[in-house]
């Protein structure tokens, strides 16, 4: 029940954002490489960088400046528990940096950067900010769409 | 070349940060009213086997104005609540027709017990400072039990905490409270929440850096009851601990409960050494 809500809600996000719902990987069935790259676009279309620098700046989405500084996001309060990601898009491949924001993990075991495009199983799954137990099986943290937006922006990240 | 740019980037993203204002101080010292000062620097327990290179109260990482709310009993803001605690230590109240007071005598009797607790009441059960003064209101004053985070919980602990001012953390760990200091050290190491972040994640491996605007501490609580400004109020030792897990996108655990309890008994361990705050002022 939750989970087709939950399905039909990413769908519709994803067919607002592009209309290929169709062709998105869900969580489960994304291949990683051994080195933790997918090279495959989780939407089958390519990602808005300007929506992706939105995703990454926002509390409420990635929040990926809390931990790491961005030199091209105006973003205030950028945190330094990750590395810069200035000239990531020199550092890494498209299908690294898929990989690295869907579940960095597969890339750094043990890493302390949160897994962004997976549904578990987590210990003590809480909704949202709340405090409070999740109410059924947890959406991913981004959509497809907005993982692929937000590969589409590190790609620009160039020095 | 490319690598050597990037360490050189990364270098630089570090000193810019560190300049902004990062700490911890390597040499402010928490003078209170002109008293010597107090133990915020110490080294490591040897039950903490190397997980911290030395202790360090998150005081050393505030910046300045607000570590120097802390240096001075009027600039305090705590201190009007610490008043309030000692106003009801004074009153009468429950069937019983007792006070605090009428016990205890003076509330420095009371000098030590934040120092040492979490601790094992009569029974062999963890108790924070809170159950023991519940357990004196329902027991022995016949009143009725306060809230853990209710203005006159937070008001007394507050109060009780100065008694122990400048004294270092020195929980017992071992024997029958052996199996609580591992509850509790599985639960820093426990990675809670959609984020998938431990205790440790933040406090041991990230104190010093920031994650959003926030500075990072080693995550002490020998502060504790805590004015925060940004509740503008006192803070438990529990409701700190139930809002960082709260922000690892989990479902938290209650103040008073038994986890929290034995969190509680560990994150002290982790803190032996340093000294009581007895009420300290942080962001
Ligand atoms: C809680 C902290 C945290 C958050 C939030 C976080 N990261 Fe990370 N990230 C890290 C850490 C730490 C590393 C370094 C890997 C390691 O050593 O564990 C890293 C590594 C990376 C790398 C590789 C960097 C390099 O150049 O070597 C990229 C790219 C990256 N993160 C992107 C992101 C994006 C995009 C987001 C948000 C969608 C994000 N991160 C959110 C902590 C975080
Ligand atoms: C996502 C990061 C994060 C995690 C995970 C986290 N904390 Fe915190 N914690 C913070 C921040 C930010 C602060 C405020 C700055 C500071 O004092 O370190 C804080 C403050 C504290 C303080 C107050 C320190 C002081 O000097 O007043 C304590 C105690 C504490 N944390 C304990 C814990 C415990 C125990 C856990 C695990 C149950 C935990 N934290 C998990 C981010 C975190």
């Amino acid at each position: 029940m939750t989970r087709i809500a939950g399905m039909l809600a990413t769908g519709l996000a994803a067919t607002l954002a592009c209309g290929m719902a169709w062709a998105e990987t869900a969580p489960g069935a994304v291949q990683y490489d051994e080195y933790g790259a997918i090279a495959a676009s989780l939407t089958g279309a390519p990602g808005d960088p300007g929506v992706g620098a939105k995703v990454m700046s926002s509390r409420a989405e990635g929040n990926c400046v809390a931990c790491h500084q961005v030199s091209a996001l105006d973003a205030d309060f950028q945190g330094n528990v990750g590395p810069s990601l200035d000239g990531a898009a020199d550092r890494w491949s498209e299908a690294e940096l898929r990989g690295l924001v869907a579940d960095a993990k597969h890339t750094f075991e043990g890493t302390v950067m949160p897994s962004f495009y997976k549904t578990g199983p987590y210990i003590r799954p809480g909704d949202a900010y709340t405090g409070k137990a999740a109410k059924g099986e947890l959406p991913p943290i981004l959509t497809a769409t907005q993982v692929e937006d937000v590969v589409a922006f590190l790609m620009t990240l160039k020095e | 070349m490319k690598k050597t740019a990037t360490a050189l980037a990364a270098l630089l993203a570090l000193g810019l940060a560190g300049s902004a204002g990062a700490d911890p101080s390597e040499d402010a010292e928490l003078s209170i009213n002109g008293e010597p000062p107090l133990i915020t620097r110490a080294p490591a327990p040897a039950h903490l086997e190397g997980a911290l290179p030395e202790l360090i109260s998150g005081w050393l990482y505030r910046d300045e104005a607000t570590r120097a709310m802390e240096m001075d009993d009027f600039d305090n803001p705590a201190m009007v609540f610490v008043d309030q605690g000692l106003d009801s230590w004074a009153a009468v109240e429950g069937s019983a027709g007792k006070s605090c007071a009428a016990c205890h005598g003076d509330i420095e009797s009371l000098k030590g017990v934040r120092a040492t607790t979490p601790k094992l009441n009569a029974a062999g059960a963890l108790w924070s400072v809170e159950d023991f003064i519940n357990d004196c209101r329902t027991n022995r004053m016949g009143a009725e039990a306060w809230g853990w985070s209710s203005d006159p919980m937070l008001n007394m602990t507050a109060a009780i905490s100065v008694q122990s001012r400048g004294l270092p953390v020195a929980v017992e760990i071992d024997g029958p409270a052996a199996p609580y200091y591992e509850q509790g050290k599985d639960m820093y190491y426990t990675r809670y929440g959609q984020l998938e972040l431990s205790c440790a994640n933040c406090h041991e491996q990230n104190n010093g850096n920031m994650i959003r605007a926030d500075h990072l501490s080693q995550g002490h609580t020998a502060g504790f009851p805590t004015y925060r400004l940004k509740n503008a109020g006192l803070v438990s030792i529990h409701n700190r601990f139930k809002g960082c897990i709260r922000d690892t996108r989990a479902e938290t655990f209650n103040e008073g409960s038994d986890e929290f309890r034995a969190l509680e008994l560990y994150v002290a361990a982790r803190g032996m050494g340093l000294a009581v705050e007895g009420v300290a002022v942080r962001p």
